[in-house]
């Protein structure tokens, strides 16, 4: 597992430590100007602040160097998560249709947030994950917007993963994250890396995680189902 | 005056800093003429502009303590318990921030800092670089920041200015701590007509590091380099410095923010490549931020913690404005920014680690034999002055002190003027306390802050204390931390005001299950001028003095705001007090809040009976007045080793101090949890009490509430007994979703817990709609 590492990113410590300590997945950050291994299975792009949020979240994290290396990755089915800020950056990067513009509030939110599952694939679906989550988000534009037609496709498609309980930022038709049409890349505002461990406010984002890497373990069953 | 010796410098590239340096230069430096004269003795001539500047903000109150140092003396820096000698690892005043240990190797950095005044002219830059500025002392320790918190200090919240105000220190604290990722525990909020104009932003981070990864912030070793790291050098925070710029250049002060300008983007590519820098052995000697008073403060600092010399040559400074002369770049509190001292010949490896964050690494200068600080610029040697007299030769002050009158007063006051409350009129009363914007829920402030990031939250805001879990350091251990100071009780009697701060930090750690180990404090007060401003500063540093001493807890460091003065007088004194402890295992951490059905109540420490200086007399008198309760210390310890020994026990289900509003505001709280709970309490006054007010709202000091389970209530009663610790069994918490209160066998009301939780949650919340502006 690969944890991508721009300038400003500040959940990668996290990620990392869910998917090592936690989920036993060997995982390393890659810093943004350098090559992502060869060797990697799946990606995750972490939430923080990348390049500041400068001009719009993930704006400038798009033109990095490894953003090249992500894009045939995932064009070659590649595993891709982003978290948040990492959300963002897919979008803006066109990995994952639409956008993430500021909080209908205004004001950035932090809290344990109540999210109901969708039936998007054979990985991702309440029969695997149940039909409610709670899980940490925490941003200030998590404001989730596409034209119309991108919407009805992606409602049509099951392209949505989560929707918001009691929308805490004003995101279209309550998303709180998606996939894209092949179903390798992902996308959420919620932080599952968040709430893994015993100390966590919850475990749900166990299974998220493990939905997200389940493509890969049908080879490698025993390594991950043991945690 | 003494003979003037004119500079025997040369003429400074700049022509305006070429002025004679007259009376009315020397006092809009903030100088005394006593201190001028002594500068004269220093230097054995008289300074050049650019030299006064270097003294005036270095022998200004922030940097040299000159009204306070005597009495920070007064601080136990060290532990006194033999088994505990050495915890401390870096002393207060010794380096940025004092080290504490916590076991296994690892050490935790913490300290607290003031931005009062640049916030109250402009609350979202002067709180946020207020964050930016303790987290540099923190990681400059070598230490990995892992939380932040905040005490603030606002005026009546009715007020258009102070929702201004308010809402830009919150917002400017998200923006900047949400950007580095470190997690905000909250802290506390008290809202005071006293703060009307002069708002208090105290900032807190805490880090965690390895003993041996300490850094010094000494310039040693005659050769090494001095690196300038970070961001370029602006002219802003000039104005932060006792003289205003105008006088020095033709352009207008006014199109420059008197205020520094933060960039949280800047600071955390500045946190990653120190951390970076320093994880190389022996690559660093030494490094400091540039805080207040930027490049004067950091190498004169530097060189003389050394006992070395120093020369910068400001040419090679990175600078963001053309045009700036030896007096500003000297002066300006840019930003982000640190000067580093790495071994001679290893320069290579700190700038790759810099060119890898995209950040400037230039080589300014270099440590020097003798003991002056040197600085060029244009060729030209434009100081040269004695590093020790900078920092060490600053003038102390004894200031004359004088007990305020109405300190006086409020010991010989007595209740008998205020009638005793009515059974019909608690519940408003309860209701007008809970809508207090100092006791209301202050979610609507920590719910804009990431206290999640780092997966160490263990407690979130809001309750008692705030608890992380040290997994950055791999260890299992919990870090608590609490802040505390209610001014009430300080303006009213400062020494006891300032112990009752401790101790309830203290109890509030106590009450997560946290053992204290150190503290940090803010003491904001007044003109120490004023001798009955200086009377309160003396008397709350005796105080908190006294109970750090009394309970062993040393101060590790703080910092000192004084000035705090708006239209008709100062604040209240302030002392806040930060509080950091341990907590070994997650079972004992503990929350506030009840959680289930059918546990005991119980109040440890005796029935509340003191009705002095409380939010009561407040909110329905509109009073800040009376006798402030008595601390006994001797007691508090009992309660908290009681207390501290029950939660490792287990039997300690929930636990929360009694604090502003006392006993119903504290159970009410207890109850105000996700499940709909209620509790059937009866109060048995036995020992009378006297008057029901005090009962049921005094905030006598001492007193814990806790829930447990039934089966172990004999034990918690016996236990408490042989700790002589006052026992009283409350009643029972139910799922009626009210609380039933009788006063010895006296029907006094049926709570509706959901109406008293929607008061207490929405009161902020309503005054902040935009609509209500």
């Amino acid at each position: 597992m690969s944890i991508l590492q721009f300038p400003g990113s500040n959940c990668d410590w996290d990620a990392e430590h869910a998917v090592e300590d936690i989920l036993n997945v060997p995982a390393a950050r890659i810093w943004h100007k350098d090559k992502l291994p060869s060797e990697t299975e799946a990606v995750i792009v972490p939430g923080g602040f990348s390049f500041g949020d400068y001009l719009r979240c993930g704006a400038i994290a798009r033109f990095s160097p490894i953003m090249n290396d992500l894009k045939e990755f995932s064009e070659k089915g590649g595993q891709v998560l982003g978290i948040c800020n990492g959300f963002q950056i897919l979008c803006e990067s066109g990995l994952l249709p639409g956008a993430l513009i500021r909080n209908e509030c205004i004001d950035f939110r932090c809290l344990n947030q109540e999210l109901k599952v969708e039936d998007s694939n054979e990985y991702f679906n309440t029969k695997i994950l149940g039909g409610k989550l709670v899980l940490p988000i925490a941003h200030g534009e998590g404001n989730f917007r596409a034209d119309e037609a991108t919407l009805s496709s992606l409602e049509e498609n099951d392209q949505i993963l989560l929707r918001y309980e009691s929308n805490p930022n004003g995101s279209m038709n309550d998303i709180a994250g998606i996939r894209n049409s092949t179903g390798n890349v992902y996308g959420m505002m919620p932080h599952p890396e968040r709430a893994v461990a015993p100390h966590h406010p919850c475990l749900d984002g166990l299974p998220v995680l493990k939905a997200f890497l389940a493509p890969l373990l049908t080879s490698r069953p025993t390594e991950i189902s043991s945690s | 005056m003494s003979e003037l010796i004119p500079s025997p410098l040369a003429l400074n590239p700049d022509p305006v800093l070429n002025v004679e340096i007259t009376e009315e230069l020397i006092s809009q430096h903030g100088i005394l003429p006593d201190e001028y004269e002594q500068i004269l003795k220093i230097l054995g001539r008289v300074p050049n502009l650019t030299e006064l500047g270097i003294f005036s903000v270095m022998w200004s109150e922030h940097c040299a303590y000159k009204n306070t140092r005597k009495l920070l003396r007064l601080f136990p820096t060290e532990k006194q318990d033999k088994e505990s000698i050495g915890q401390v690892l870096v002393k207060a005043g010794d380096e940025n921030a004092g080290v504490i240990d916590v076991g296994e190797g690892w050490g935790v950095a913490f300290k607290i800092e003031s931005h009062n005044h640049p916030s109250a002219i402009e609350p979202f830059e002067g709180a946020a670089t207020g964050v930016g500025g303790i987290v540099r002392d923190i990681f400059t320790m070598g230490a990995r920041p892992i939380l932040l918190t905040n005490s603030l200090r606002f005026g009546n919240l009715e007020t258009k200015q102070v929702k201004r105000l308010f809402r830009g220190v919150v917002s400017g604290i998200s923006h900047y701590g949400n950007c580095l990722g470190i997690p905000n525990m909250g802290g506390d909020v008290y809202f005071d007509d006293c703060y009307e104009g002069n708002p208090l932003v105290n900032a807190l981070c805490a880090g965690v590091l390895r003993h041996e990864d300490i850094q010094k912030g000494a310039a040693t070793g005659v050769g090494n380099p001095v690196y300038y790291v970070g961001p370029g050098t602006g002219r802003d925070g000039l104005g932060g410095a006792s003289f205003a710029s105008r006088e020095l250049t033709e352009e207008s002060a006014e199109d420059r923010p008197a205020v520094q300008k933060g960039d949280p983007f800047m600071e955390k590519l500045l946190l990653e490549a120190c951390l970076e820098m320093m994880a190389i052995p022996g690559l660093v000697v030494g490094i400091q931020d540039m805080g207040a008073a930027g490049l004067t403060c950091s190498t004169c600092e530097t060189a003389s913690r050394g006992n070395s010399g120093i020369e910068i040559d400001l040419d090679l400074v990175p600078q963001r404005e053309t045009g700036m002369n030896s007096y500003e770049i000297m002066l300006s509190e840019s930003q982000e920014r640190m000067l580093v001292i790495v071994k001679k010949g290893r320069e290579r490896e700190l700038e790759e680690v810099f060119e890898k964050w995209d950040l400037h690494a230039a080589h300014i200068g270099e440590v020097k034999n003798g003991d002056r600080m040197v600085v060029r610029h244009k060729g030209v040697v434009v100081a040269d002055l004695p590093a020790k007299s900078l920092t060490d030769e600053a003038p102390v002050y004894d200031q004359p002190s004088k007990e305020p009158v109405h300190v006086t007063e409020a010991r010989t006051w007595t209740d008998k003027s205020t009638p005793d409350i009515e059974i019909d009129s608690v519940e408003d009363a309860l209701k007008n306390l809970l809508g207090h914007p100092t006791i209301a829920s202050k979610r609507w402030v920590w719910q804009q802050y990431d206290h999640m990031v780092m997966s160490g939250c263990k407690i979130e805001p809001g309750s008692d204390a705030g608890v992380v879990r040290l997994s950055i350091a791999g260890i299992d251990k919990y870090l608590a931390i609490a802040n505390d100071c209610n001014n009430r009780f300080c303006y009213l009697d400062p020494y006891k005001g300032a112990q009752i701060a401790f101790v309830e930090c203290m109890r509030n750690l106590a009450c997560s299950g946290a053992k204290a180990l150190a503290v940090t404090d803010n003491l904001n007060f007044g003109n120490p001028n004023k001798p009955e401003a200086y009377y309160m500063l003396k008397e709350c540093v005796k105080g908190l003095a006294d109970a750090c001493a009394f309970f062993d807890v040393p101060v590790v460091g703080g910092n000192v705001s004084l000035y705090n003065e708006h239209g008709d007088g100062a604040i209240d004194p302030t002392p806040v007090v930060s509080m950091v402890g341990l907590i070994d295992t997650q079972e004992q951490v503990t929350r506030s809040q009840i959680e289930e059905p059918g546990l005991a109540i119980v109040l440890l420490g005796g029935l509340p009976n003191e009705l002095g200086g409380s939010y009561y007399l407040q909110t329905q008198f509109n009073k800040k007045e009376g006798k402030v309760p008595e601390v006994n210390l001797e007691n508090e310890k009992n309660l908290q080793d009681l207390l501290l020994s029950q939660i490792e026990q287990g039997r300690i289900r929930a636990a929360h101090d009694l604090a502003e509003g006392g006993l119903l505001v504290g159970l009410s709280e207890m109850l105000f949890s996700e499940t709909n709970l209620g509790a059937k309490i009866s109060i048995s006054s036995n020992e009378n009490v006297g008057r029901l007010d005090a009962l049921l709202f005094g905030e006598s000091q001492g007193r814990v509430l806790v829930a447990v389970s039934s089966a172990d209530l004999d034990d918690l009663r016996k236990t408490s007994d042989l700790a002589a610790v006052s026992y009283h069994l409350l009643g029972k918490s139910d799922e009626t979703g009210k609380i039933d209160l009788e006063v010895d066998e006296r029907i006094i009301s049926s709570l509706d817990v959901g109406d008293l939780k929607s008061v207490w949650a929405n009161a902020i919340p309503n005054h902040m709609e935009p609509t209500k502006d």
